[in-house]
């Protein structure tokens, strides 16, 4: 089933993905316990002549054992699954990685547009480099966006990241994510946002280090466009 | 022991069709009026979602009987479809017309509290419905955000090219909210000083149990929505700023008022769902309900939790990422009462005597779809994991798991259960059998790959996965999901077929055609006007199926058995 | 058709049923003004510019308003009295001096919005603005519903009919006390923060 899944290619994709497989399992097996026991139970308690239900309304705690202790079970291991989640949304979420590649990701009906700071470094500067829908970043190192937007609130998806964040008018939104290979990867937008949210889609380029300083060589030199 | 049949009523009815069926204070008579309003809604939910399912799986083709679905009515689709099957469809069906038929019934008394205000509340539903169905033809068509709705999308009509529309959709729910607000206070007055002398709380079915607490935590909970929707209508209207960041509003503020409500909103359609499950198992597997007051704790310990969880649907939205955790907590907790219920349903079946009768199966049915979606909401209220699944088909397919058993298979069982005592007559089993499993069988094959296109990637509310390289893998499963869809609403076909040719024609229904113990298959099938010729005695609570000792295998609640009935009542 | 279904009871204390259904429409009323409330303080709390704003309401007015508001809980309690003493001309007198002082209440809200919008604070001016018209509009579209509900029974009251449905004065008086619990919030929060 992993297949289904889109390639993961960043570091902390596999987190997410482990924490999926590890509700998957405890959940598998609840599934086919309590599954199975219906499934069982409809075809050896189907009504035949001369048998009687047995009166048993679960009065007693020995009979009540029998709920309160999967109960018992499921409380542990919920509380189990909470903290292994918890801590790779810490990962993800609440921590700011030691990064100085910064890039501004700004969501508008119907496109992305990103703006690095450029040779000075500081946002808001005639030098800063804007981009429709291309995020350009080079591979293995952390990349922090700060989410905005224009109009209605929009989400920056990058499935083959698993990250995701809500873009929202009034907010600067930060996130960050750090590429494993090289290569092209579509940033859907997964967020309701009028008549055109299907189909508003940027493009990640993940360069190697050489590549990506060809760019931006490019970019700053050139009128920018 | 003998089923009572009572008399039809006293005097003589002279009254009008029309005073006696549109201007009714009867509650058995507006229980079929939400019952028609509710399946009328469900035929346009599903032709939403047909349409819907359309263009996902044929993107900017020519939908069969419709034609080209431009994007901006797709999103009209999507939100009507939402809205609809919670609003005008789950809601009507399992609490307003299940609820004021039986709770009644099953307590012992002749109608509800207060009947006038439970025909204002049926005619106020009755407005908001007509005020929905026209925001359709509003120029810009029907509201375009959402079911749920998000500002700024929602606040300016210019982000979705909409208009009146939206506004019609905001009122039309402020009197869906004001009509069930209304319901509410019967079914609790009617529930507390009503009930029959015997009929002590703890021997009351546990469905009234259920719509109980389903309508103390609507009651307690729309509030913010409704202050939140009339934010949203200033803001539009009159240039307020709640939602509005250049003004110094915030749009997070209308998804804390809003999901505050909407997630206990599904706990109040899930709670009857699973109540009508409950009676309708302990029926035909001649079982007493296994832990009948764990049960009731649990449900109403979930009620109270289901009023902390609301944040796990905004865990990406831009609030305090720091919130994620204790809303992760709160949400797994919630399910263990309910894998109490579960736990406690599943152990009513062993060592029992079932009959597969068409509202068994449905029954059944309900109990095995709600545990897989169950599961899958553990998923979901993981925050880690919904990094990536969030607002993706998996979700789609987590709650269509868990509402449609509750709506629809536990919905569809109570209407062939119920259907002999409301209409007098027996809907035909083998049309019943043959629903089933279609419904079945076609429902798993929609939503159960549709967990595959979720963790695929795919977002909700998109027109045309097409336009998406990394979406290439689930395009033959949506091909797939879109066939079964259709297959699914031509199933229904056997139902309406069934439901109106038995109306008419269905064999003549006993008083007890299920040999049941609840009040309600004391009277008549249909009951008289006042219900009961003689206010019924409660002598026990409402499972004693296969009680030892008794020659019959069930022993109705008012029957008297002398002393010694009270020594092994419960 | 009288449906006797107090017969139907066992012998258990059970309140009125009216009594019931005002209890559950203000429980549900609660959230409904809370939800703006807490919206209103957590959104100050974390933004600028709303004591500013709040210094160009006029206390005086809404002080006056409150001692009216006060007032009037005090003489519809009166009302509620001569009901159960089934004195129906001083319950009438206490209705309508009840009826009185919510127009004044009304009157005044009038003149102050007039006063607002003059000098150019509108709805649209501003968060602040937003929570203000929107907070006293909902409070006094309730305040209106609580007068006409009054006014009923005053003329009822006053044409002696009322004495079948006494109860209903008290169940009236619910809801003003409600009305006005709801200023003694929204006063502070927005008049004196």
């Amino acid at each position: 089933m992993q297949s289904w899944f889109p390639e993961n290619v960043s570091t902390y994709g596999g987190d997410v993905d482990g924490i999926f497989w590890f509700i998957f399992y405890i959940v598998t097996v609840w599934f086919f316990i309590t599954e199975g026991l219906i499934l069982y139970f409809v075809f050896r308690y189907r009504r035949k002549p001369g048998v009687k239900a047995v009166y048993a309304a679960g009065d007693t705690w020995a009979q009540l054992a029998w709920v309160l202790v999967p109960m018992a079970i499921v409380v542990v291991l919920d509380l189990f699954i909470d903290v292994r989640s918890a801590d790779v949304w810490a990962k993800v979420k609440l921590q700011r990685p030691n990064t100085d590649f910064v890039v501004h990701g700004i969501g508008k009906q119907f496109n992305w547009e990103f703006v690095y700071s450029g040779v000075d470094g500081k946002f808001g500067t005639d030098d800063d480099i804007k981009t429709d829908n291309e995020l350009h970043v080079p591979v293995g190192k952390p990349i922090q966006v700060i989410l905005m937007s224009k109009d209605v609130i929009h989400s920056f998806f990058l499935p083959h990241f698993r990250l995701k964040q809500d873009a929202m008018p009034g907010r600067n939104i930060p996130v960050w994510f750090e590429a494993t290979k090289t290569g092209q990867f579509e940033i859907p937008c997964a967020e309701l946002c009028g008549f055109g949210h299907s189909g508003m889609k940027g493009l990640l380029v993940v360069h190697t280090p050489e590549e990506y300083q060809k760019w931006y060589r490019e970019k700053t030199t050139g009128s920018g466009a | 022991m003998n089923e009572i049949a009572t008399d039809a009523h006293a005097h003589s009815d002279n009254r009008s069709f029309v005073s006696r069926y549109v201007f009714s204070t009867d509650h058995k008579v507006i229980a079929k009026q939400y019952l028609s309003l509710s399946l009328f809604w469900a035929l346009l939910g599903a032709g939403s979602a047909y349409l819907i399912r359309w263009q996902i799986a044929h993107p900017d083709t020519e939908a069969f009987g419709w034609g080209y679905i431009d994007p901006s009515v797709y999103n009209q689709l999507v939100t009507m479809h939402g809205t609809i099957m919670v609003f005008f469809v789950a809601m009507p069906l399992l609490l307003a017309a299940f609820g004021n038929f039986l709770i009644p019934l099953m307590v012992g008394a002749r109608d509800m509290a207060f009947p006038r205000l439970n025909m204002l509340s049926v005619w106020i539903f009755a407005l908001a419905s007509i005020v929905l169905f026209a925001s359709f033809f509003m120029p810009g068509g029907a509201a375009a955000a959402g079911w749920t709705g998000y500002p700024p999308l929602s606040a300016k009509n210019e982000y979705t090219g909409g208009g009146y529309g939206m506004d019609l959709w905001l009122l039309a729910l402020a009197l869906e909210f004001a009509s069930f607000l209304l319901g509410g206070i019967n079914f609790l007055t009617t529930a507390i000083n009503m009930r029959a002398p015997g009929m002590t709380l703890m021997r009351l079915p546990v469905l009234v149990w259920m719509q109980l607490i389903a309508a103390v935590v609507f009651m307690l909970s729309v509030g913010p929505t409704i202050a939140g929707a009339i934010l949203l209508l200033l803001d539009r209207n009159l240039g307020t700023t709640f939602y509005a960041p250049d003004g110094g509003g915030d749009p997070l503020l209308w998804q804390h008022l809003f999901w505050f409500f909407g997630h206990p909103e599904v706990y109040v359609i899930l709670l009857p769902g699973l109540g009508i499950t409950l009676e309708i198992i302990a029926v035909f597997a001649r079982k007493p309900i296994f832990a009948y007051r764990p049960i009731i704790y649990a449900s109403i310990i979930a009620g109270f939790l289901s009023f902390i969880v609301w944040a796990h649907h905004q865990y990406l939205s831009g609030m305090d990422p720091r919130l994620a955790m204790p809303f992760s907590v709160t949400t797994i907790i919630i399910s263990v009462p309910f894998a109490l219920v579960i736990f406690s349903i599943i152990a009513t079946l062993w060592r029992s005597s079932m009959v597969f009768t068409t509202p068994m199966l449905f029954a059944v049915g309900t109990l095995g779809v709600f545990i897989f979606g169950g599961l899958t909401g553990i998923f979901n209220g993981s925050a880690a994991v919904d990094i990536y699944i969030h607002d993706t088909y998996f979700v789609v397919a987590h709650f269509h798991y868990t509402l449609i058993s509750n709506v629809f298979f536990a919905g569809f069982g109570a209407i062939y259960f119920w259907f002999p005592k409301m209409f007098g007559r027996m809907m035909n089993e083998t049309l019943g059998k043959i629903h089933f499993w279609l419904t079945f069988a076609f429902f798993n094959l929609i939503f159960g790959p549709m967990h595959l296109v979720g963790l695929g990637g795919m977002m909700r509310r998109i027109a045309n996965p097409t336009q998406y390289d990394f979406l290439k893998p689930v395009e033959p499963l949506n091909i797939f999901i879109t066939l079964m869809a259709i297959l699914l609403i031509l199933a229904q076909i056997v139902f309406v077929i069934n439901f109106f040719w038995s109306l008419f024609a269905g064999k003549v229904a006993a008083a007890n055609p299920w040999q049941a113990n609840t009040l309600e298959w004391t009277t008549s099938s249909p009951p008289p006007h006042e219900n009961f010729a003689e206010t019924p005695v409660v002598y026990r609570g409402a499972y004693e199926y296969s009680l030892p000792g008794q020659s019959e295998d069930w022993l109705p609640q008012n029957l008297d058995l002398g002393d010694n009935a009270k020594a092994a009542a419960h | 058709m009288a449906l006797t279904t107090n017969a139907m009871t066992m012998d258990r204390p059970t309140e009125p049923y009216g009594k019931v259904g005002t209890w559950w429409f203000l429980s549900s009323e609660i959230p409904t003004f809370g939800g703006v409330l807490v919206a209103y303080i957590v959104m100050r709390l974390g933004g600028t510019g709303w004591a500013e704003a709040s210094q160009h309401l006029n206390f005086q007015i809404a002080l006056v308003n409150t001692f009216i508001l006060l007032t009037s809980s005090m003489t519809i309690v009166q009302a509620h009295n001569a009901a159960q003493e089934q004195d129906f001309k001083r319950t009438a007198n206490y209705l309508g001096l009840t009826v009185v002082l919510g127009l004044g209440f009304l009157g005044m809200k009038a003149f102050e919005y007039a006063t607002e919008i003059s000098h150019g604070f509108l709805p649209s001016s501003g968060i602040f603005w937003s929570f203000y018209y929107g907070m006293t509009g909902l409070h006094g579209l309730h305040v209106v519903a609580g007068i006409i509900i009054n006014l009923v029974l005053w003329i009822q009251a006053a044409k002696g009919t009322l004495a079948q449905h006494s109860h209903r004065v008290e169940l009236a008086g619910l809801y003003w006390h409600f009305v006005d619990i709801v200023w003694i919030f929204l006063f502070p929060l927005l008049y004196l923060a």
